[in-house]
């Protein structure tokens, strides 16, 4: 009998190691292809090791250009958009936690509404072309910048500072800008640490508005310009191609696999921090209100 | 006196909510108010205000389209195959989870089991051509070197369905745990002791103590998938369709960005997204009564 269990416990761990493998391998592959040279991954002898090891594709891109001013761009785009947005989403959910703000149910109804009912892609794409946003770095930030679901969180974990520190502050006549500032904020790092996770990995990861709205390639943030990449990749005259026409079609691969790296890099090196404070930001989110 | 000075500062609050309030309002609100381009016989040049009002003829358009009813047969059925496993996968992996004693082990597994959850879909794009590809991809290239047929995961439409749901369940299913290991801390330990005692072994207790530990969990979730059958969403299906699995691949939200952004058909598009959204929220109220008239809490 325990043995059996042993033996069921055993083979339990082991499924599930290989599941984790899974998820860790691919990403290996990638890495391998991105660092071998152009003639293995030619010839298909590339599976988790680097064949030929070379740094060539990584010169390549740097070379290039359009790599680095994606990443570039990227780069910048998600950190104005992080401050704008942690910005935007205080100043919303702070109120909020006020008992005497009389109007804060009818801006919390407001908020809500956006949850549920919206107009769509396209209306929002005939808006910002109508402002003339098209191919500015606003239409990537304005739109995602006042997210519903992270301002009720805030406001949940800022209505969990004691009230006396407040009224206290009030009573010496304190501005409320000045309470935000410096005993508010002060008390919400893990938050403002966690929303900011929250709106930078979404803000880096996504491509669905790049596509939509930026159309200049000096303008392609990293995930664009790799889903550009795939989608080239993915035409059936790629698939179909036999032989030589199919050698023709992955000569890149070795240059994509290190552009995709590129993408991964910046999430893999926050990846401890994510995790930890994603799993928080998630259970807040989820306690009803 | 304080009441006074409390109210002289009132403003501030409002001063505080006005910036965000304005963005939602031009870029959440504006939005549903150009949702009325649905009743128009828009065009881009004329603009909201001066293109010509046509009533329900552009929906009577899209009734007609078969391109349109493929759409929304694919998001069903994709959706539907995601109920079946999207939704079931993370139970049995939290499961699973739960009875790993090693507490490393079962951090590290975690650890792993969330990391695609973070990975871009241009990311996971990429990496399923360079495994999945027809001649070039890793798992192919191994079943040719010992002697099978190559699968055509991603060019042959019934092998696309399979292999869209199984990247779909490799992204979401370790992250999903979190929410069912959570639910699984809060089982009043004694039960299972009591379990023990009656000599319930590992596969018993699972199934006559976590499970039902977790059933509120499960109960809540499966509703809100099932509110969101007619959503889609537009990445994932973009990024992993191409022209050879069109018939599977194109969904509403792919058929929107088609006909409006590429054709320029925006009223055609807006009335696909509209009709949506109408049968997406009446799927979501319907199920949220279903779970109150069950004795459950609902969503809200």
């Amino acid at each position: 009998m325990r043995e059996r269990n042993r033996l069921e416990g055993f083979l339990i761990g082991a499924f599930l190691v290989v599941v984790a493998l899974t998820c860790i391998l691919p990403l290996v592959h990638e890495l391998a292809l991105s660092l071998s040279s152009n003639e293995a991954v030619l010839s298909r002898k590339v599976a988790l090791v680097p064949v030929e090891p070379t740094l060539n594709s990584y010169r390549e891109i740097l070379k290039d250009g359009s790599v680095m001013r994606a990443l570039g761009f990227s780069a910048t785009l998600t950190a104005a958009f992080t401050a704008i947005a942690m910005a935007l989403t205080t100043a919303l959910a702070y109120p909020l936690t006020r008992p005497e703000f009389r109007h804060r149910k009818a801006v919390m109804t407001f908020v809500v509404i956006t949850m549920y009912f919206s107009g769509g892609i396209l209306p929002l794409y005939i808006l910002i072309k109508s402002l003339g946003m098209m191919n500015t770095i606003w239409a990537l930030i304005l739109p995602l910048a006042v997210s519903p679901f992270n301002t009720i969180i805030m406001r949940t974990a800022l209505s969990s500072i004691p009230e006396s520190l407040t009224e206290s502050a009030l009573l010496d006549g304190a501005s409320y800008f000045q309470i935000l500032r410096r005993i508010v904020l002060p008390l919400s790092l893990p938050i403002i640490a966690t929303l900011s996770l929250f709106y930078a990995v979404g803000r880096w990861n996504t491509f669905q508005d790049a596509l939509f709205y930026i159309t200049k390639t000096g303008m392609y943030t990293l995930q664009l310009k790799l889903t550009y990449i795939v989608l080239a990749n993915s035409s059936p005259e790629v698939f179909m191609a036999e032989g030589a026409e199919s050698r023709l079609s992955v000569a890149n691969a070795a240059l994509t696999a290190a552009t995709a790296m590129v993408a991964t890099l910046p999430i893999l090196a926050v990846y401890p921090w994510l995790q930890r404070y994603f799993i928080k930001g998630t259970m807040i989110g989820s306690i009803k209100e | 006196m304080m009441r006074k000075a409390r109210l002289s500062r009132m403003w501030q609050l409002y001063a505080l909510v006005a910036a965000p309030l304005l963005v939602l309002l031009i870029f959440s609100y504006l939005p549903m108010v150009g949702l009325l381009i649905s009743f128009q016989d828009f065009s881009i040049f004329k603009g909201f205000f001066g293109s010509k009002w046509v009533g329900f003829g552009v929906f009577a358009e899209i009734f007609r389209m078969k391109s349109f009813w493929i759409a929304l047969r694919n998001t069903l059925s994709l959706n539907a195959l995601n109920l079946a496993f999207g939704f079931t996968s993370p139970i049995l992996l939290a499961l699973l989870l739960n009875e790993i004693r090693s507490r490393r082990l079962k951090k590290i597994l975690q650890s792993t089991l969330y990391l695609p959850h973070f990975l871009s879909w241009a990311i996971i794009g990429s990496i399923s051509l360079q495994l999945f590809s027809d001649n070039t991809g890793l798992v192919n290239v191994l079943i040719a070197n010992s002697g099978g047929r190559i699968i055509p995961f991603l060019s042959e439409k019934w092998h696309w369905l399979f292999t869209y749901q199984a990247i779909g369940v490799w992204q979401n299913a370790g992250w999903g745990t979190i929410i069912y290991l959570a639910a699984m801390t809060a089982i009043n330990p004694e039960l299972y002791e009591a379990a023990e005692v009656d000599g319930a072994g590992r596969w018993r207790k699972m199934l006559s103590v976590t499970l039902p530990g977790i059933a509120p969990t499960m109960i809540i979730l499966l509703i809100l998938q099932i509110g969101r059958l007619v959503q889609i969403g537009f990445e994932q299906p973009y990024i992993l369709g191409n022209d050879l699995v069109k018939n599977f691949s194109d969904v509403i939200s792919t058929y929107v960005y088609q006909m409006g952004i590429v054709s320029a058909r925006f009223n055609v598009g807006t009335a696909v997204g509209l009709f949506q959204s109408v049968v997406g929220l009446s799927f979501l109220l319907a199920a949220n009564a279903v779970a109150r008239s069950r004795g459950e809490t609902g969503i809200w």
